[in-house]
């Protein structure tokens, strides 16, 4: 037990994951892939699209197994998908059919907790996203910024221990997308759960992150790991004009762009 | 969906046209655009109507094939009034709609309940799909004189075909509707905590209720036709034994006014199929009206 508690959040060690194609050949979308995520820390994993940066969080869910390797949760290996996990989707996952009160609900609902206390939970996790007045709307009646706030608030009433991000902002338009960085560093300053951050977008994963792992061109690989040492806690909107943030930018980028430049030749090819 | 797209011509206001005003004008224009659909409407029926009828007592087509309007709502009260020579209308009207009810909760019961569980589950959908499309190919109404051979002159035939009729129709939508639901909301409610059955129960069958819904149109329309096409081939009372013999007795008149019988049931029923569709899918976007 005691090994236990001090094991890190996250550890994928040496995995590898293939796929096979609809016409039976084997792809690699990551391979000796290792990534260690402490408890609490905040990590932005970035590369070029299409390089398997979402294959990582799925082996972290249990919603996917490794093809070679192991990954551990808490010192423990994955088995199935883990309760104390939350995840938060490119796309719109919320359950279009229900009210935006009974979308938060349904976590606790799931797992098995009463009505009457689920609906105190979710009322309480609404009005910490700012949308208690909408809580009877449905999602097509609001706007992306605030489905994204509900996705929130329906992943941190699981008080997730560890939370996956895959691209959970790349749909919404720059100034709310700053607004979302804001509400998110505030949520997870509340919680201390253990981020995964995966993104294309360079500045907002220095923005948000304690650790930058690069990602090299398909089959993923880790390139390299950057630790952002900005203090926090950070305004987002002002942050990216600091010359810190510039430096960061600047190193990382000329190591991203190589492997963007790779993918793009071979997309090209 | 009538009036989804307004014209207020924006351009005819003057400058400094108040909302009230733009608002009161484009409500004008939508009673209007709604009588004008209606008047037609009706136009077109008794245009219709009338010429059939005209044509009738000219004689320009033969009215004992094609009987005319007037002797059609004839028979009507007749049957309505004095009742059948086979007993009373309201009798036969009862008995097609049992049978047709019947298949048809049971088929759509039968269909979203098998649909959804070879929808979630790959390897048996891969073992049945062969049979299913054995069995879909056959044309169901040839099945009608083996249920009756096997099942009698009574309800139980009338309510086997209408089930077979509706079943595979609901299965098919259930099945695809289930296959069709987005992957990343299924990730997200297991990830939630959902077991396989809460799954299924508030996140694949909600969403392949819209599939479903188009199903259910459809198949009570299908379930009528099995049960008076049951009653064609043979049986004691029903619509479709009204149209048998007025068949057999060259009673036109008599066979047009069971199709207008049969014709009210169904609009009726598919009105009613979309208040309870509407009331289930108030989540859905409604079209906005344009408003220039």
């Amino acid at each position: 037990m005691a090994q236990e508690k001090s094991a890190p959040a996250i550890e994928l060690i040496n995995v590898s994951r293939r796929f096979l194609s609809p016409t039976g050949k084997s792809l690699t979308a990551i391979r000796d892939f290792t990534m260690t995520v402490e408890r609490g820390e905040f990590v932005a994993v970035v590369g070029p699209t299409g390089c398997g940066k979402s294959t990582t969080l799925n082996l972290v869910t249990g919603l996917a197994t490794p093809s070679a390797g192991e990954v551990r949760i808490m010192g423990a290996p994955v088995k199935g998908i883990d309760p104390r996990i939350g995840f938060v989707f490119q796309s719109d996952a919320l359950f279009p059919w229900r009210t935006v009160i009974e979308n938060v609900m349904a976590g606790p609902l799931f797992r098995g907790r009463a009505k009457a206390e689920a609906m105190a939970a979710a009322r309480d996790w609404l009005a910490r996203v700012g949308l208690v007045r909408f809580e009877q709307h449905y999602p097509h009646q609001l706007s992306g910024g605030m489905r994204k706030r509900v996705a929130l608030a329906q992943t941190f009433i699981n008080g997730p221990e560890i939370l996956l991000m895959d691209e959970p902002f790349s749909a919404l338009d720059v100034q709310t997308r700053v607004l979302m960085h804001e509400e998110l560093l505030r949520l997870w300053s509340e919680a201390r759960a253990s981020v995964v951050f995966v993104t294309h977008d360079l500045e907002e994963a220095i923005a948000l992150a304690d650790k930058v792992y690069v990602l090299t061109a398909g089959p993923a690989t880790v390139k390299s790991v950057y630790t952002i040492d900005l203090p926090r806690p950070r305004v987002v909107a002002d942050i990216r004009y600091e010359q810190s943030f510039i430096d960061y930018s600047r190193t990382i980028w000329a190591d991203l762009k190589e492997e963007v430049e790779t993918s793009y030749a071979r997309a090209a090819a | 969906m009538t009036d989804a797209a307004i014209d207020i011509r924006a351009g005819s206001f003057r400058p400094g046209t108040s909302d009230a005003e733009i608002e009161a004008a484009a409500a004008k224009a939508a009673q209007h655009r709604r009588r004008t659909v209606i008047f037609w409407r009706f136009a077109i029926l008794i245009a219709f109507l009338a010429a059939w009828e005209i044509s009738g007592r000219k004689a320009w087509i033969d009215p004992f094939f094609y009987a005319t309007p007037s002797a059609i709502a004839q028979r009507l009260y007749e049957w309505m009034t004095e009742g059948t020579s086979e007993g009373p209308l309201w009798y036969h009207l009862y008995v097609t709609m049992e049978e047709a009810v019947l298949g048809f909760v049971t088929g759509s019961v039968a269909g979203i309940v098998i649909g959804v569980a070879l929808g979630r589950n790959r390897m048996a959908s891969d073992i049945f799909s062969i049979y299913i499309k054995v069995i879909n190919s056959i044309p169901r109404v040839v099945l009608a004189p083996i249920f009756i051979m096997i099942l009698g002159l009574g309800l139980a035939s009338k309510v086997a075909l209408a089930f077979v009729m509706v079943f595979f129709v609901v299965f098919h939508n259930a099945f695809q509707g289930v296959r069709e639901a987005d992957r990343a909301m299924i990730a997200n409610a297991r990830i939630l905590g959902a077991s396989d059955w809460q799954l299924t129960r508030s996140v694949i069958v909600p969403s392949a209720m819209s599939w479903i819904f188009a199903s259910l149109h459809v198949s009570f329309g299908f379930a009528i036709i099995g049960a008076i096409v049951g009653e064609f081939v043979g049986s004691r009372y029903g619509i479709g034994l009204l149209i048998n013999i007025a068949k057999g007795s060259f009673d036109a008149a008599g066979m047009y006014a069971a199709i207008v019988i049969i014709m009210v049931v169904a609009l009726g029923a598919e009105y009613l199929m979309t208040m309870v569709e509407n009331r289930l899918a108030k989540w859905r976007p409604q079209p906005l009206h344009e408003t220039q």
